[in-house]
């Protein structure tokens, strides 16, 4: 099964993970859900590198984290953006967006003139 | 959270990763069951899934900043472990470190304070000395005091002063002592940029002929005859029979070439020499003055001596001024010989870094099983090299601090071990410059024998080794192996060669003739009285009383004085030519003169091969003689005969001398370096014709030599009671014999033989350690494979070869490497060290050889313990 699925481009998982925190303080577990479910099973994310992804970040004062009860009363490690952490992700969504625009219209080209 | 916050809060992060990760996990699982797994076979998926714990753990510690320095505490109490649970390892390698770091450290200690120090007077960069040079010969280090003072006068960029040496007896206060003395200029002190500690130095106005004698005495003069007392300042001291009143004391360790005890103004010499411009006994020393530069200084030198060469053609014609750094010149080429010590140590510091790299090694491969776990648990192979740099740069720090102990308490009997006196002796001692170039020492070391170890942490197929167990040996560890027992041996070759050609240079000077009988000879500087310093008549007459009082002492055979004593410090050189019309000045042939009584041939045992030597009839108002060596006579004359011709001397310019005998050379300037000296001719003249002016000056340093029957030391106290004089205040000092002389001007050589002897012994006996250990350990891991040869039939002699092949190899491309190193060493040794011989074939086949049976000794045993496995018990073992 994993076979169907693609490898993350290098420098991505940074981002996903920033992307995916942006929108609400989350643990590492539901993190790694979220991404799962959102890339709809095509993009593999290893769990393996998610949590040291996390303590680099965390290192680079792009997230923080506290401990807090889930809903289910356990506690758990909370990740949330910080300020640069935000400004990163806008950077560098922006950068992203550009290059996939630039790809796109390289390889339409490509494909209009293949039949 | 800061970075320190994480380093101290270290446990407390841990549990919060685990329990972060454990709650990943947790979470993972209860999905897992929750869609219809097994509780068992839910949290294997989910533990891995996330790819092991502990793996995440790793990387996660590695994200963290403070990564490094967590490891290197937890690496340094690691290593600590490791070394209790083998303590003979890690005592063995701290000892060799020790060894090596310690001695590395003695000789950079006195490098750094000989050599890179600057001098203890204020901007020392500025000091430097003013030598004279002529086109014919070269620099020499004097300068005669009318052209010091007219520089002095002329200079705009430089604060010349000027001293020289004037030694003498003091008669008050205490016993009549002998001292060594120097006169100085009035400017000199302040030129060096210091002052007395009491007192004050000579006013402009005292350094004239004819004023008050005013004298300032040494601070160790000052403590031993005036008990430090400040009321010494304005007393009287009696001194070469003339009462000078003291102003002011010298700081203490105060030196000018040597210590002196009385300084003088030189202006009040009454030295007939003191207005001859041929005379260069100045020693000049200066101080760029604010603004100007070294070179700018150096045109006004250069100018001022082009002007002094016109006004004065006939003594100053082709004599220029040279400026060089004072260090320079008062560390002179000692240099060469501290930078050879110090690579000698270098390499013995090499081969223990090899030994130890080694020893290292063979732990490590023997550690595979541990590493292979710690790489399972999630190591990664940074780490474990991490791991193994922190502990050799442990161990290396320790070896160092043992080191840097070892040259405390070793440094001082170093420093008077040295031959002759180390310039700056006083000086040498550890500062922060020596410790930070021991701990570098040491880390380097550390460094540079964990890098084996480092470099070949498994990366993959650790399963192996985890299964494998001991058996197993790589490839690439026996071939370092290989190769540290190579370096090892190489090295040691470069150091025993060099030790050997020491050695032979040392056993070849010593049996060149030094052109005189060098058995039951004494020597000694004698002091007249200074009271029959009066007239040239009385001065004659000390002279002869001494040489008639020195013949009844019972034991002596002959007597002689003369100015100059061979292989002694002190020369006095001048110039001759073979027709009337002198050559231009400055650039007649020079010879070393020396002026002597009739029976100093026979004292010296010196060879007399034509005509005859000096008689009582030669003396003031007869025809002027000489007796010139043969090198002289073959420089002159074409021929050694020359008994009966005429030369013309420096001293003596309007009438021809009489060469009346010619004798054997003799080697002044020492065994070694006489060949390569500057004056080789030598000339004899009879004391008695010295003509009285100069006779005050030539008494204050006549010398006095004697032939003895007897063991000459047996004589020097009978000698000085005899000769003591009617007013008991004459003084005979520095008694050396001739033995002592000759085998002084060899100390150099000695010395660095015994040195080098020490360190290519170190090093012979270190690479044998070093031999004995690999094969050992290879020899030890190849016991299985031994076993199976000797149970298919091999004999113990097949057994022996097989290990010895082994080291037989290593050590013969070992000697053949070394053998090219030896012989680059040897070529920077024959220039460095005089009278040394170049590099030939006899050292190599007395030295090879020796290390060689040591080394096959030193792989002799594992080899006959291998002979002697019995197969059956080996094989059964694991």
């Amino acid at each position: 099964m994993a076979s169907a699925k693609s490898d993350l481009p290098q420098g991505t998982l940074d981002l996903l993970i920033l992307k995916t925190i942006a929108l609400a303080p989350v643990h590492g577990y539901a993190i790694a859900q979220r991404l799962e479910q959102v890339s709809r099973g095509v993009v593999r994310v290893p769990e393996g590198s998610l949590y040291p992804a996390l303590h680099r970040l965390e290192n680079r004062r792009l997230l923080t984290a506290d401990w807090k009860q889930t809903e289910t009363g356990r506690v758990a490690k909370f990740y949330r953006l910080t300020r640069k952490g935000r400004r990163q992700l806008e950077s560098e969504a922006a950068s992203w967006q550009r290059l996939i625009d630039a790809i796109g219209l390289i390889l339409g080209m490509a494909g209009g003139g293949t039949p | 959270m800061t970075w320190w916050t994480r380093l101290w809060r270290r446990s407390q992060m841990e549990a919060q990763l685990d329990k972060e990760l454990s709650f990943h996990i947790e979470q993972h699982t209860e999905q897992l069951i929750a869609q219809g797994h097994a509780p068992d076979e839910a949290r294997r998926q989910a533990r891995l899934a996330l790819g092991g714990p502990e793996q995440v753990k790793e990387k996660c510690r590695d994200a963290r900043g403070t990564r490094w320095l967590e490891d290197l505490l937890q690496d340094g109490r690691y290593a600590l472990r490791t070394f209790r649970q083998k303590p003979g390892f890690a005592i063995v390698a701290l000892l060799i470190l020790a060894l090596g770091i310690g001695a590395t450290t003695v000789m950079f200690a006195i490098i750094n304070s000989v050599l890179l120090r600057p001098l203890s007077y204020p901007q020392p960069d500025r000091l430097l000395t003013v030598h004279g040079f002529t086109q014919t010969f070269g620099e020499f280090w004097g300068s005669s005091n009318p052209d010091f003072i007219d520089a002095q006068r002329d200079s705009r960029s430089l604060d010349i002063a000027g001293w020289t040496y004037g030694g003498g007896t003091i008669s008050e206060p205490g016993e009549p002592q002998y001292v060594d003395g120097r006169k100085i200029s009035a400017n000199l002190f302040s030129t060096l940029g210091i002052a007395p500690v009491y007192g004050r130095s000579f006013r402009p106005d005292e350094d004239r002929p004819g004023t008050a004698p005013v004298a300032i005495i040494s601070y160790s003069l000052w403590q031993r005859d005036f008990g430090g007392n400040p009321a010494a300042i304005g007393s009287s001291l009696v001194f070469e029979g003339e009462a000078y009143s003291v102003v002011g004391i010298a700081p203490a360790g105060f030196q000018l070439s040597g210590d002196s005890d009385v300084f003088t103004p030189l202006g009040q010499s009454t030295d007939p020499r003191m207005r001859n411009r041929e005379a260069h006994f100045i020693h000049a020393v200066a101080r760029l003055r604010p603004g100007f530069t070294l070179p700018e200084a150096q045109a006004e030198l250069t100018l001022i001596a082009r002007h002094l060469a016109e006004q004065y053609l006939k003594s100053n014609a082709g004599l220029g001024m040279i400026a060089h750094p004072l260090q320079q010149e008062l560390v002179g080429d000692i240099g060469s010989t501290l930078w050879l010590l110090l690579s000698a140590v270098g390499l013995v510091l090499l081969i223990a870094c090899v030994n130890i790299a080694s020893l290292l090694l063979a732990r490590a491969v023997s550690r595979d099983r541990e590493l292979a776990v710690r790489i399972a648990l999630g190591a990664g192979r940074g780490r474990l090299s991490r791991q193994c740099l922190t502990e050799s740069a442990i161990l290396g720090l320790t070896g160092g601090m043992l080191g840097v102990l070892l040259a405390t308490m070793s440094i001082r009997p170093f420093v008077l071990l040295w031959p002759g006196s180390l310039p700056r002796a006083e000086e040498v001692h550890l500062d922060w410059r020596v410790l930070v170039f021991s701990i570098g020492a040491s880390l380097f070391s550390g460094l540079l024998f964990g890098l084996a170890p480092a470099l070949r942490v498994p990366t993959r197929g650790f399963e192996q080794a985890l299964r494998a167990g001991a058996r197993s040996i790589a490839g690439t560890s026996r071939r370092l192996h290989s190769a540290f027992v190579v370096s090892e041996i190489a090295l040691a070759v470069v150091l025993l060669v060099a030790a050997g050609m020491l050695g032979r240079t040392l056993l070849s000077l010593s049996s060149l003739d030094p052109g005189l009988n060098v058995h039951n000879i004494l020597t000694a500087r004698f002091a007249l009285s200074p009271g029959a310093m009066a007239s040239p008549e009385q001065i004659r007459a000390a002279w002869q009383d001494v040489i008639d009082r020195a013949r009844t002492v019972p034991g002596v055979e002959s007597v002689a004085l003369t100015d100059i004593i061979p292989m002694r410090e002190g020369e006095n050189s001048g110039g001759y030519w073979t027709t009337p019309t002198p050559p231009p000045a400055n650039q007649a042939p020079m010879a070393l003169m020396s002026s002597v009584t009739p029976d100093y041939w026979k004292v010296m045992g010196i060879p007399l091969l034509y005509g005859r030597f000096f008689n009582d009839h030669d003396r003031m108002g007869s025809e002027p003689v000489v007796v010139i060596d043969e090198n002289l006579a073959q420089h002159a004359f074409g021929t050694k005969d020359a008994a009966g011709k005429h030369l013309w001397v420096q001293f003596i310019r309007d009438r021809p001398v009489e060469v009346v005998g010619v004798v054997g050379h003799v080697r002044h300037w020492g065994l070694a370096t006489d060949d390569q000296s500057r004056v080789r001719d030598q000339m004899y003249y009879p004391f008695a014709q010295v003509p009285a002016p100069l006779l005050h000056f030539f008494s204050s340093v006549m010398s006095i030599a004697v032939h003895t029957t007897v063991p000459p030391l047996n004589l020097v106290q009978p000698l000085r009671r005899e000769l003591r004089g009617a007013s008991r205040d004459q003084a005979m000092y520095e008694e050396r014999t001739m033995e002592q002389l000759v085998s002084a001007s060899l100390a150099r050589q000695r010395f660095l033989l015994l040195l080098f002897g020490i360190f290519a012994a170190l090093a012979l006996f270190l690479a044998c350690i070093g031999i004995y250990g690999v094969l050992a350990y290879l020899t030890g891991q190849r016991i299985p494979e031994i076993s199976v040869r000797m149970a298919l039939g091999a004999s113990a002699r097949d057994v022996m070869w097989l290990v010895l092949r082994q080291s037989i190899t290593m050590i013969f491309v070992g000697v053949a490497a070394g053998t090219v190193a030896a012989l680059a060493a040897g070529r920077v040794l024959h220039r460095l060290v005089e009278g040394m011989r170049p590099t030939d074939l006899s050292t190599f086949a007395v030295t090879l050889p020796l290390l060689i049976a040591a080394a096959l000794l030193a792989s002799f045993l594992p080899a006959h313990r291998a002979s002697r496995i019995d197969p059956t018990t080996a094989l059964r073992q694991d």
